[in-house]
């Protein structure tokens, strides 16, 4: 069914109804143009602020986190829509020694870095094969798949922590292990990246291969040069989206990571305190959370294409 | 079960009695087996394994007392059967005073978790569609709304807890604008609308953009046809959009559920652990293995799984969320599908229309 | 069909995942405690405490390594959140000390769960003499009679009270009774524009702060939160004339409502913008409240005294940490020549100049050089003399919960603060047996 013939208004039916509603030619044509009139205008202007109300709901939140960060430590709780004065020693004394924050946002890419190369390693083969061949129980594969990315971390932890602590004699103390973040982190990475580049493959026409074997190349090698580069945005936006899942991850690295040393960035702003313990540094916590956020709306705002693209692939948040 | 539905089931099953001849999809099965292993081990080990230990765990109980001369603890493991899982809904584990009254520390953190997913869904779900809509009318700067609404995404969520957190302080900027000094830090009802706020913050804007792709594939001749025919906005909105987004709409609706049940981060960092009238299951549970618990906090958690099994069941099961469908079915068939639905839509609401004069 | 077919896979998938395996062994864990300690050999220890902020630890540490090169002393730092060091500290017990941790800063509130548990070990009271410690800090540090940690810092709290408006109101003394404050603020607020400034403030969000406060106003009634034998008794007359206090206080704004929300900070916040008259705080308000920078409202106006009772001055909640040998550690001499030698008069007075924490050697407090830098030792002094101890209970997390639950439900007025503390005794019974 082509375009052209779902929006032609002259089918049978439609000049049927057309007369018995008494409606000539001439006021369908009309009906049928945009009209410039008020209820134009009307629309356009509610479109409009209806944006700018949207935009406004995302920011304004954000706006708030920055411009607290802005101000002078002493006076974390303000309430001043600019700060004055206007002062950037919280985003110095994010980095003093006794927050471990630069450690903790190298921790933070570290262990994000690796679970993602460790999901797309997985994945991709994964994916290709539930993309392209057929096999029995391919449903079932799947289904196991993103069953497991509805797991409540909070069910995995309990025995985790368990082992993870050499609570058994056959388990190593893992506890402030980099492996003791990612492996778990693994559980909902490796379902959002098959997810993701099941789509991706699907979208590759099947004939691609075809003709790379009828080349002469093995599936192997079809994958390998004629895949794999087609499928690159498709991995690139999965690398981003699993990227930004496991950074933001909280729960399992606030569980396994526990010395200063070991934690990651979300961790490690989550309790900031000030030279006297008690004091907490608002404006200190906010500047942590201007660091670690604005990585990644940079990388969000260069490639929103492409991560719509994958969320929507994938409906995975 | 809708018209879509059942063009799937069609032309799977031919599918399967004629398979699509291609070099690759034959005999691929053990090239597949190698391929899918080694993701499958790897699930086996961070989830399966975990799992079965939850379980082992959840039905051995460990009690102990002070030995009254020396103070020192003596305490014994022993196996508890399902005891821990009954004893969640009785008042034998204590009871606590949240806005939901006197209740068992489980039953408590049941009702939340429930809460929370519920109000959260609707409030994101009505603000969702809302935003799609304007976005899907708007022609210019529609990258600057894209690029606003993935930020809420993209703030990881401890941080936006803490952000709101000095938001909903007793003397932060919420009360100023509103004039009203409310104590959303108190454990109390305002708390848990604290919560919602924050969490209807960050999470619409994902609804929306789901939302707003499943109505991108709306081909506009559709609209057109029906303005043709007199419909209102209001019917339009009803009888076309709607129904031809949910299949996306369904599918993020079920992921934010899936997600709003095991929350944790977002109570956890904005009001604090232990704070009864925002603790779901997943803080009680950590809560309780922070404790030492394990044997209670693994029964919370696998209940906390099966609540989630059951409920991801009744939304494909109810509403036919369409997780799994086959690949190569779905993508042959998208296209079709939808221009039918289309086309029904169209006829129906030209019939629905007469039968109004 | 193909929709019902992979739900149904889903969760039979879901429920497979349970079912498989069910088989594999649980195991086990064996605390090994040595008796006998000999408290003699010597070489390299552990020593274990939370994130250290003022940057004293380390330094110090190394001066020791300095002194005794054979007997060299690690400093593992852990996080600042104190159920993290808590945790961290267990799991190197459950373990059979496979973290190689010897010397624990355990809290005060940490003492009976450590030492019930067997994590730390007793120290010999002859070769850990306590003489010129404070009692109360000594007393913490002490499980069924034997002592388990050895004082190293202590905390108490003091009012905070504006001087300024006191002597404009003409009053000269700091109040020492509950009525005493409410008769000061009502003729504070008699003074020209500080008709809406509000009187006493404290820690009223539902954390540890809470249970602190709600003994003290407990304490300071005559009662006794816990008895001399470990037992309850939060529901008595004397105990409940405290907590209606405390509530009364809320119900007439004596206390801001505000407060519900208050921990240190929120608290110190309200007192250094200039909106209360008395305050309820730890020590470390002191230097930030006399800051000139801008920050404080009230630098210089101010002063503290001990807290106020029902008839005289109040009872404090002590705070603090001690120093315990966990009964994994070997090299007991080293930890017992090394908790000695950190907490030597000498030491302990450096570390409260760097860090402000106050210092558990009773002779420090009228030192002249720690008087000039901190001149509320005197009063802190007064104020840890009589400090009572919070609950020793091996399972101390759950009874600050059910106490904090009680208190809270009470000044909410979800329900009357007789029921929830007769069922807090009822629950601390439980607790506590």
């Amino acid at each position: 069914m082509t375009q052209g013939e779902s929006t032609t208004i002259a089918t049978p039916e439609v000049q049927e109804e057309m007369q018995t509603r008494g409606l000539s030619a001439e006021e369908m044509e009309k009906l049928s143009r945009p009209s410039r009139g008020g209820k134009y205008w009307a629309g356009l202007i509610l479109t409009i602020l209806g944006m700018g109300a949207i935009v406004l709901y995302c920011i304004i939140p954000f706006y708030w986190m920055i411009i607290s960060s802005l101000r002078l430590p002493t006076q974390g709780l303000s309430n001043e829509f600019w700060p004055s004065p206007t002062s950037t020693d919280n985003l110095k004394a994010v980095f003093e020694g006794r927050n471990n924050f630069g450690r903790g946002l190298l921790n933070s890419l570290i262990i994000s870095t690796v679970t993602t190369l460790g999901t797309l390693f997985f994945g991709i083969i994964a994916a290709y094969a539930l993309a392209r061949l057929r096999f029995r129980m391919k449903g079932l594969v799947l289904s196991i798949i993103i069953g497991c990315s509805m797991f409540p971390p909070i069910t995995l932890l309990v025995p985790l922590l368990k082992m993870f602590t050499g609570f058994y004699s056959w388990f190593p103390n893992w506890m402030n292990t980099y492996q003791a973040a990612i492996i778990p982190s693994l559980s909902f990475g490796l379902p959002l990246a098959v997810w993701n580049l099941v789509a991706f493959f699907r979208q590759l026409p099947v004939e691609l291969e075809q003709a790379a074997m009828v080349d002469g190349c093995t599936p192997g090698q079809a994958f390998r040069k004629v895949i794999m580069p087609l499928a690159a945005p498709g991995v690139f936006t999965t690398a981003i989206i699993t990227f930004i899942a496991v950074w933001n991850e909280f729960l399992i690295a606030r569980t396994f990571l526990t010395t200063p040393e070991m934690m990651t960035a979300t961790v490690s702003l989550s309790r900031f305190s000030g030279s006297l313990g008690y004091n907490t540094p608002y404006g200190t916590i906010m500047a942590a959370g201007v660091y670690v956020t604005v990585p990644l709306i940079i990388v969000v705002l260069l490639f929103q294409r492409r991560i719509v693209s994958g969320l929507t692939a994938g409906g995975v948040k | 079960m809708s018209n879509a539905v059942d063009v799937t089931h069609d032309v799977s099953k031919e599918k399967e009695r004629k398979p699509k001849k291609n070099l690759l999809s034959d005999g691929q099965g053990t090239l597949a087996l190698i391929l899918i292993a080694p993701t499958l081990f790897v699930i086996f080990l961070v989830v399966g394994i975990p799992v079965v230990m939850s379980v082992i765990e959840s039905i051995y109980i460990t009690t102990g007392g002070v030995n009254p001369d020396t103070g020192v603890v003596e305490s014994v493991t022993n196996f508890a059967g399902l005891q821990q899982y009954a004893d969640a809904f009785t008042e034998s584990a204590g009871t606590v005073l949240s806005p939901w009254g006197r209740l068992p520390r489980f039953l408590n953190a049941l009702i939340n978790t429930l809460f929370f997913t519920v109000v959260c869904i609707a409030f994101e779900t009505v603000l969702g569609v809302l935003m799609a809509l304007i976005m899907t009318k708007a022609f210019k700067g529609k990258g600057l709304v894209r690029a606003a609404i993935l930020i809420p995404w993209a703030i990881p969520t401890i941080v936006s807890a803490l952000m709101w957190q000095l938001v909903f302080n007793t003397s932060g900027v919420a009360n100023e604008i509103i004039g009203q000094q409310i104590l959303w830090l108190a454990d109390s009802v305002w708390s848990q609308w604290a919560v919602i706020i924050a969490d209807v913050w960050k999470t619409a804007p994902f609804i929306g953009l789901l939302t707003l792709a499943g109505l991108q594939t709306i081909p506009t001749d559709v609209y057109e046809a029906a303005k043709v025919d007199g419909a209102t906005a209001w019917q339009m909105f009803w009888r076309i959009t709607l129904p031809l987004v949910r299949p996306a709409l369904v599918v993020a609706v079920l992921f934010r559920t899936l997600d709003t049940l095991r929350m944790f981060d977002l109570p956890f960092g904005l009001i604090g652990p232990q704070k009864y009238s925002v603790e779901t299951l997943s803080m009680l549970a950590f809560s309780d293995a922070q404790a030492q618990r394990y044997g209670s906090a693994a029964a919370y958690s696998v209940m906390l799984f099966l609540l989630i099994v059951v409920i991801a069941f009744l939304f494909i099961r109810l509403l036919g969320a369409d997780l799994v469908s086959d690949p190569e079915v779905k993508a042959m068939n998208e296209a079709r599908k939808k221009q039918k639905a289309a086309r029904k839509q169209m006829k129906s609401s030209i019939t629905s229309g007469e039968s109004a004069t | 069909m193909t929709v019902r077919k992979n739900a149904r896979r889903i969760a039979v998938t879901g429920v497979a995942l349970l079912a498989v395996l069910a088989t594999a062994a649980c195991g086990g864990s064996d605390s090994g405690s040595s008796d006998g300690a000999d408290w003699t050999q010597t070489g390299p220890i552990t020593y274990v405490q939370g994130k250290d902020t003022s940057g004293y630890v380390q330094p110090a540490i190394d001066e020791w390594n300095k002194l005794y090169p054979d007997q060299k002393v690690t400093f593992a730092e852990l996080s600042d959140s104190a159920d993290e060091q808590r945790a961290a500290m267990i799991e190197n017990a459950t373990t059979n000390g496979a973290k190689g941790y010897d010397v624990l800063s355990v809290d005060v509130v940490w003492t009976a769960e450590f030492a019930g548990n067997q994590y730390i070990q007793e120290l010999p009271k002859d070769q850990f003499p306590t003489d010129g410690y404070l009692k109360p800090a000594v007393d913490s540090g002490t499980y069924f009679d034997k002592l388990y940690a050895f004082p190293a810092t202590s905390d108490g709290a003091m009012m905070y009270y504006r001087t300024d408006l006191l002597e404009q109101a003409g009053i000269a003394e700091p109040p020492k009774t509950w009525d005493e404050v409410v008769a000061a603020c009502d003729a504070v607020k008699k003074l020209p524009g500080q008709a809406s400034i509000n009187c006493w403030g404290g820690q009223f969000q539902k954390y540890e702060g809470l249970t602190c406060n709600i003994a003290e106003f407990i304490n300071s009634a005559g009662g006794t939160f816990i008895t001399a034998d470990g037992k309850p008794d939060v529901n008595s007359d004397a105990a409940m004339s405290g907590v209606n206090q405390m509530v009364d206080w809320f119900d007439d704004g004596t206390i801001p409502k505000a407060a519900q929300t208050w921990q240190e900070e929120e608290s110190r916040n309200a007192f250094q913008s200039g909106n209360l008259v008395f305050l309820r705080n730890w020590p470390y308000v002191y230097t930030l409240a006399n800051k000139d920078d801008g920050s404080s409202e009230v630098n210089g106006k101010f002063a503290v005294a001990q807290l106020p009772g029902k008839d005289g001055v109040g009872v404090s909640t002590l705070g603090g940490h001690n120093m315990g040998v966990t009964t994994t550690a070997k090299n007991l001499g080293t930890a017992k020549e090394f908790i000695k030698w950190w907490n030597s008069a000498e030491n302990q007075k450096a570390h409260t100049i760097v860090s402000s924490q106050a210092p558990t050697i009773e002779g420090l407090y009228s030192d002249e050089e720690l008087v000039k830098q901190f001149p509320y030792m005197p009063v802190l002094r007064a104020s840890l003399a009589n400090a009572e101890p919070r609950p020793k209970a091996v399972e101390y997390g759950d009874v600050t919960l059910a106490i904090q639950d009680a208190t809270y439900n009470a000044i909410q007025g979800n329900s009357t603060p007789k029921a929830v503390f007769d069922r807090l005794q009822t629950d601390l019974e439980g607790l506590l047996k």
